[in-house]
């Protein structure tokens, strides 16, 4: 199979937007162009906002990802977590087209008898490994966040020491919202190294808006940039396969 | 595609005994006897097949299953030894209320103590002799080509009549050279800033040192600002782990490429310091020895006078 791309943005977010476009049509909009949205939802205690978790459900299930809610001090595991086990649905996604292409349109990997299935998932997983991996990671700086961002910064780290040992490339950029003047901002722009964001990394939140479909239609846009760029210096296309999830 | 949850659903850790589960494709049946632990992937019960018991492990996440069921099945290709335990069969079972499919894989029950049970209830001197056996199995694992990955004393069984240790939960093992499946943090280099997440034979060494560290710290600990440093002050403040601790910082640092050398050196640990209390012991006793022959000879010249004066005194009579 050709070597392609993923790509996920991850929000890390406490609570319910209050501006800008409805994000669960955002994260709509980013599936259709090939890029999954996963959520993690960050609580303090045990308080639970009804509207919140529907909210995040809901961004991740148009957004064709995965979304967990976690306690701050769970983060490091879940992020990690969440971003391979939405590179395997992902692939998974592509496995089953590919399927359906050989063996007709009811089949599925879930027909198929166990030692098959076997056998799938292990060039899923050889897949997993080797895929070249695009993360945009969006995180809600609002006021509430305010004393997880410590963990934030520390579970973003620990993911790059995951990602970073698999055998295929990574490239992370790191996007906080509300931005210092508009709605996002960019603070680390793609790289395939995430340590420097130690630097970076916002210590203060700003104010109490939480725009968090802005934030994704922004992500998204930045996707499309990076390909664009892409496309006008490589030469040979082979680097430019993306590989995108089918319902 | 739905939204996963990461966690087992109730319905499956509530399964009945006596249930019996009956498998789709091969049509085997198992019966339900005691839920014996839940993990983050799933739910694993005591079951009989026919006469005999067997561990069966159910979830609703079918992916990570299979990638379980891979490995046990490259284990069993192995012959000779057995790493992890046999895998017996692969199923799905429909569930006859939600009318849900659930995917469970059947494998040998291995009977015994978790580690930390066994070591609290037969005593620390084990540690050393358990140790000793892990790493004789990880190097049979990392030679063909394996790193367990998610080592920690919950996923070490201790078994039989002459106590053996075993690997159970293959979830955490990975093709080495690939990123690590599975792992938990006290016992991941790189939760303690201290090397990559790559698997390597290095990696699960250092779980082995960690391990050591949890035998001697039940409860376990938090990483702080600067993991190393708290990680040396809990070694050198600690009897037990001060003995063997240019081992453990061989392992930690991922000095060891292999596990036979970091055995090689625990066993030469091990024969050391007796050695030298055999010496100093051995000296003592001759030095005994000296003070015992002078009294013995005080004695015998006591003796000798007594006897000659009695027999002086014998003759004076006479
Ligand atoms: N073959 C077996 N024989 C006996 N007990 C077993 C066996 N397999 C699993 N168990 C028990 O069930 C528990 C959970 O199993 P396992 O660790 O495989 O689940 P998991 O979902 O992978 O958990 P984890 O959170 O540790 O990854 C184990 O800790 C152990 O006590
Ligand atoms: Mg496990």
């Amino acid at each position: 199979m050709r070597k392609g791309t993923l790509r996920q943005i991850l929000l890390i977010t406490d609570g319910c937007s209050n501006q800008g476009e409805d994000p669960i049509a955002m994260a709509a909009l980013a599936k259709e162009q090939g890029i999954t949205v996963n959520v993690i939802g960050v609580l303090d205690q045990d308080i639970i906002d009804e509207q919140g978790l529907r909210e995040i459900e809901g961004i991740a299930q148009s957004g064709g990802g995965i979304s967990q809610v976690v306690y701050a001090k769970q983060l490091s595991q879940t992020v990690q977590m969440v971003t391979r086990k939405a590179m395997t649905q992902t692939l998974q996604g592509v496995i089953n087209r590919e399927l359906k292409q050989i063996l007709g349109s009811h089949a599925s990997i879930e027909h198929l008898s166990p030692e098959k299935r076997v056998e799938v998932m292990e060039v899923v997983e050889e897949l997993g490994e080797t895929v070249n991996l695009q993360v945009l990671i969006l995180v809600d700086t609002s006021g509430s966040m305010k004393t997880k961002l410590q963990t934030v910064k520390e579970a973003l780290l620990d993911l790059s020491i995951s990602l970073n040992a698999r055998l295929g490339n990574n490239e992370f950029s790191v996007f906080v919202f509300p931005g210092k003047k508009g709605e996002v901002d960019r603070i680390l722009d793609w790289t395939p190294k995430m340590e420097s964001i130690s630097s970076v990394f916002p210590k203060l939140t700003s104010g109490g808006i939480t725009p968090t479909g802005p934030a994704i239609r922004e992500a998204v846009q930045q996707f499309q940039k990076r390909r664009s760029l892409k496309g006008l210096f490589t030469h040979d296309g082979d680097d430019d396969v993306y590989i995108e999830q089918s319902m | 595609m739905t939204v996963m949850t990461m966690y087992t659903s109730n319905n499956l850790c509530n399964i009945r005994t006596g249930t019996v589960i009956q498998g789709k494709w091969h049509k085997r049946h198992y019966e339900i006897i005691k839920p014996l632990g839940k993990g983050a992937n799933g739910v694993v019960y005591l079951a009989k097949e026919g006469r005999a018991f067997v561990a069966l492990k159910i979830s609703n996440e079918a992916t990570t299953m299979m990638s379980e069921v891979n490995v046990l099945k490259r284990f069993s290709e192995v012959q000779g030894i057995t790493l992890g335990p046999c895998l017996l069969d692969v199923d799905d079972w429909l569930h006859p209320h939600e009318k849900k499919i659930y995917s469970f894989y059947v494998m040998e029950y291995i009977e015994g103590d978790d580690l930390l049970t066994f070591i609290q209830k037969r005593g620390k001197e084990w540690i050393i002799v358990i140790i000793l056996q892990l790493l004789g199995d990880l190097h049979k694992l990392h030679e063909k080509g394996w790193v367990f990955g998610d080592l920690k004393p919950d996923n070490l069984i201790v078994s039989g009549a002459v106590p053996k240790v075993r690997l159970i939960d293959v979830g955490g093992t990975t093709i080495r050279g690939r990123a690590i499946k599975e792992f938990t943090e006290f016992f991941d280099r790189g939760y303690w800033g201290m090397g990559t997440r790559k698997a390597e034979p290095s990696y699960d060494l250092f779980a082995v040192a960690m391990i050591m560290m949890n035998m001697c710290y039940p409860k376990r600990f938090e990483r702080k600002e600067n993991g190393r440093e708290q990680l040396r002050l809990m070694i050198s403040s600690h009897p037990y782990l001060k003995k063997y601790e240019k081992i453990l910082w061989r392992a930690l640092d991922g000095k060891y490429t292999c596990a036979h050398e970091m055995r090689k050196d625990l066993l030469q640990c091990m024969q050391q310091p007796t050695e030298q209390k055999e010496k100093r012991e051995g000296r003592t006793v001759r030095v005994k020895g000296k003070k015992k022959f002078r009294l013995l000879e005080t004695m015998f010249l006591f003796v000798c006078l007594l006897f000659m004066y009695v027999v002086y005194l014998y003759v004076q009579i006479l």
